[in-house]
């Protein structure tokens, strides 16, 4: 037996054998790596592996515990899902950037240290970017800028938290962090970019539905929830959390309501499941994470369907909107079926998966007497019901006949589809298994008749509401338009400020521009020809302006004179270049500061 | 023409019956069972059903008339 490697590392290397590989050995390839990774994975023991010695720091590569192993589990399960979804994809770099991004996940959720983790961070940001451009659209091309902008700034938010937490503490080591000081800000914002924190979240709907049909499934699923893991790890019981959380739940479902692009509806959906997570993570009971990490479980399989279901529209159709779809049950029925077991199972229908999840949440924040948050979280399970339960499957399968007639997905996103069907309703009837894996000893019984019944009651008079709302002809109808959301402010920000930069500012540089680099420095190029000459000149100058009216032709005179003979003979023989000049000036600012920094 | 599944509105009839035989089942069911609540009000008849009810049409009426006119563009608003 070999000793077990990195996860990352097997993911990351694996990735580069694959442009070398065509066909069915791509294939075979493709479906045996996260196989080979899960056998690496479970083989790996508890505790430290992996520490190297890098400059003055101690990294730490793998380090391996009960939390970082149940995302193991799982981020293993869904690659394998989403590559056999994806093996029909012929590209290599598109395969290549999926797994690399596995991988990266992999790597932050094993990282023992900051640095490391901040390395696969930025690693997960790139690779999930080149996601987004491959589908070489005029918008993909723009949101993936915009989306690695996005993360670049997020970054550096961590980096800098961790730069100023290691000369605060002199450790780089991971754990429990908790909000004191600048540092633990600045590192809780970079996660929270991430995990799209409210007014930090617009990159998610804005880049999300613009990704391949196939490298959708990648990216609601990893960059969000490692956001969660390493939340989870370094501020669980941060009371802010519960509010982010909470908001995080309801307001993602009022754009969901109006939004036409399915996909797009799905990203709203994604943040508010991350909002049950963060709620979970700021309780900090026991009970609260555990629900976190099932539904984190939990949510990365019935989302992967939904993504996947709707990916295979895409795939089929060409056509993702509301308005286009309809009536696609006729063609593909087996698709809508996937899509309602899905939908079901993130509504939180007793017996599918998403119930045995999302109780423990809500249930903690009661045991808490968190009354507003308890309101929040029932009322946003409403609306999830709405986008993701009803709207996602009745428009694209059923509404009214867009007349579109196709074929029923491939076999291998049928057969993919399948099997996370099969484990969201697995784990909502045996949640037992899933709570085996759990970080915390789970004493919470999901099927009590108070919370099959309560749970029921909720869900179905919400859809008699949708029912009578459709029929009183009240309920909003589909539009093709662009909703806004907070990336307005830097997409027509950006604008605006090219914009002034062309028009005012370009006019104002340009004054700039002539005094700094064209008038100052010629003076002073003249001016060191002789500045003895120079300053009688300056003085003779200034004479004239106080004189008295007898003597200024006299002066005048003068001035003409020495103008003319200038430079004449300069005591330094020396002329000063441009550029030496600036650099003297400069060298002189930094002696300042350095001598005066002392008495500061 | 084939004719799908939907497209018979016997079909649609008895979707819908089952529906409302699980709801109005849903509503009984809550006075044979033991309620284990933590806030008073989930003791009230029909709670739960009545939030679902008035929450999903608050959603729905907020979406449409607050939400939608403050944020709706024409499609190629962006034109990028």
């Amino acid at each position: 037996m070999i000793s077990p490697i990195p996860p990352a590392i097997l993911f990351i290397f694996g990735a580069f054998v694959i442009p070398f590989l065509r066909g069915k050995a791509l294939s075979i390839y493709l479906l045996s790596l996260p196989v080979l990774g899960f056998i690496n994975f479970i083989n790996l023991p508890e505790g430290v592996h992996y520490s190297i010695n890098f400059l003055e720091y101690k990294l730490i590569v793998v380090k391996v515990d009960k939390i970082s192993i149940f995302f193991g589990y799982i981020y293993h399960i869904i690659t394998f899902i989403a590559l056999l979804y994806s093996l029909h994809v012929k590209e290599p770099a598109q395969h290549i950037a999926s797994i690399v991004y596995s991988g990266a996940a992999l790597g932050v959720v094993f990282a023992g240290d900051l640095f490391t983790l901040f390395i696969f961070w930025e690693m997960m940001a790139f690779s999930a970017f080149y996601l987004i451009w491959a589908s070489r659209t005029k918008e993909s091309y723009t949101a993936g800028l915009r989306y690695l902008l996005v993360h670049i700034v997020g970054g550096l938010f961590l980096l800098f938290g961790v730069v100023i937490r290691y000369f605060e503490t002199g450790s780089l080591s991971f754990g429990y962090i908790g909000l004191d000081g600048l540092s633990s800000w600045l590192i809780f914002l970079g996660f929270g970019i991430n995990c799209a924190f409210p007014g930090l979240h617009a990159w998610l709907p804005d880049a999300y539905p613009k990704t391949t049909p196939t490298g959708g499934v990648f990216m609601w699923t990893f960059t969000t929830k490692t956001a969660i893991y390493v939340l989870a790890r370094a501020f669980p019981g941060e009371e802010i959390l519960i509010w982010i959380g909470a908001i995080m739940t309801v307001f993602p479902i009022f754009f969901a309501v109006i939004e036409n692009d399915l996909r797009k509806v799905l990203s709203y959906s994604l943040i508010n499941q991350l909002g049950y997570m963060v709620t979970g993570i700021g309780i900090g009971t026991q009970l609260s994470l555990n629900g976190t990490f099932s539904h984190v479980f939990c949510h990365i399989l019935y989302k992967a369907l939904l993504v996947m279901s709707m990916g295979a529209v895409i795939y089929r159709t060409g056509k993702i909107k509301c308005t286009d779809l309809g009536g696609l049950y006729k063609s593909m029925p087996l698709t809508a079926l996937f899509c309602i077991i899905g939908a079901a199972s993130i509504s939180a229908f007793p017996l599918f998966s998403g119930f045995v999840s999302k109780s423990m949440v809500v249930e903690a924040s009661a045991i808490e007497g968190l009354v507003p948050i308890w309101f929040m979280l029932t009322f946003a399970s409403v609306g999830v019901l709405e986008h993701a339960g009803i709207k996602v499957p009745y428009y694209a399968f059923f509404a009214h006949d867009s007349g579109i007639r196709t074929k029923e997905s491939p076999l291998h996103m049928l057969i993919a589809m399948g099997i996370t069907a099969f484990l969201c309703i697995f784990i909502g009837v045996m949640p037992s298994f899933l709570y085996s894996l759990l970080p915390y000893p789970v004493n919470f019984e999901p099927y009590t008749a108070s919370h099959i019944v309560s749970t029921t009651q909720l869900l179905l008079a919400g859809i008699l509401a949708y029912v009578l709302l459709m029929k009183a002809g009240v309920f909003p109808e589909e539009m093709r338009a662009t909703n806004l959301d907070l990336d307005w402010f830097y997409r027509k920000g950006a604008q605006a400020f090219v914009w002034f930069i062309n028009n005012p500012g370009s006019h104002i540089m340009q004054r700039l521009n002539t005094i700094f680099f064209i008038k100052i420095p010629n003076f002073l190029g003249w001016f060191t020809k002789n500045p003895l000459l120079a300053v009688k000149i300056l003085i003779d100058s200034i004479i004239l302006v106080f004189s008295i009216p007898e003597k200024r032709e006299k002066i005048k005179a003068r001035l003409r004179a020495e103008k003319l003979k200038y430079p004449g003979d300069p005591l330094l023989p020396i002329s000063v270049g441009v550029l030496v000049l600036w650099s003297i000036f400069f060298l002189l600012l930094y002696l300042i500061i350095y001598y005066t920094r002392g008495y500061m | 023409m084939k004719r799908y599944f939907f497209d018979s509105p016997k079909n649609v009839k008895i979707f819908f019956a089952v529906f409302y035989l699980f709801l109005v089942f849903s509503l009984i069911a809550e006075f044979f069972i033991h309620k284990h609540i933590y806030f008073p009000w989930e003791n009230y008849p029909f709670f739960y059903a009545s939030f679902g009810f008035v929450a999903f049409v608050f959603l729905i009426m907020v979406s449409k008339h607050i939400l939608r006119p403050l944020v709706k563009r024409r499609e190629d608003y962006y034109s990028d």
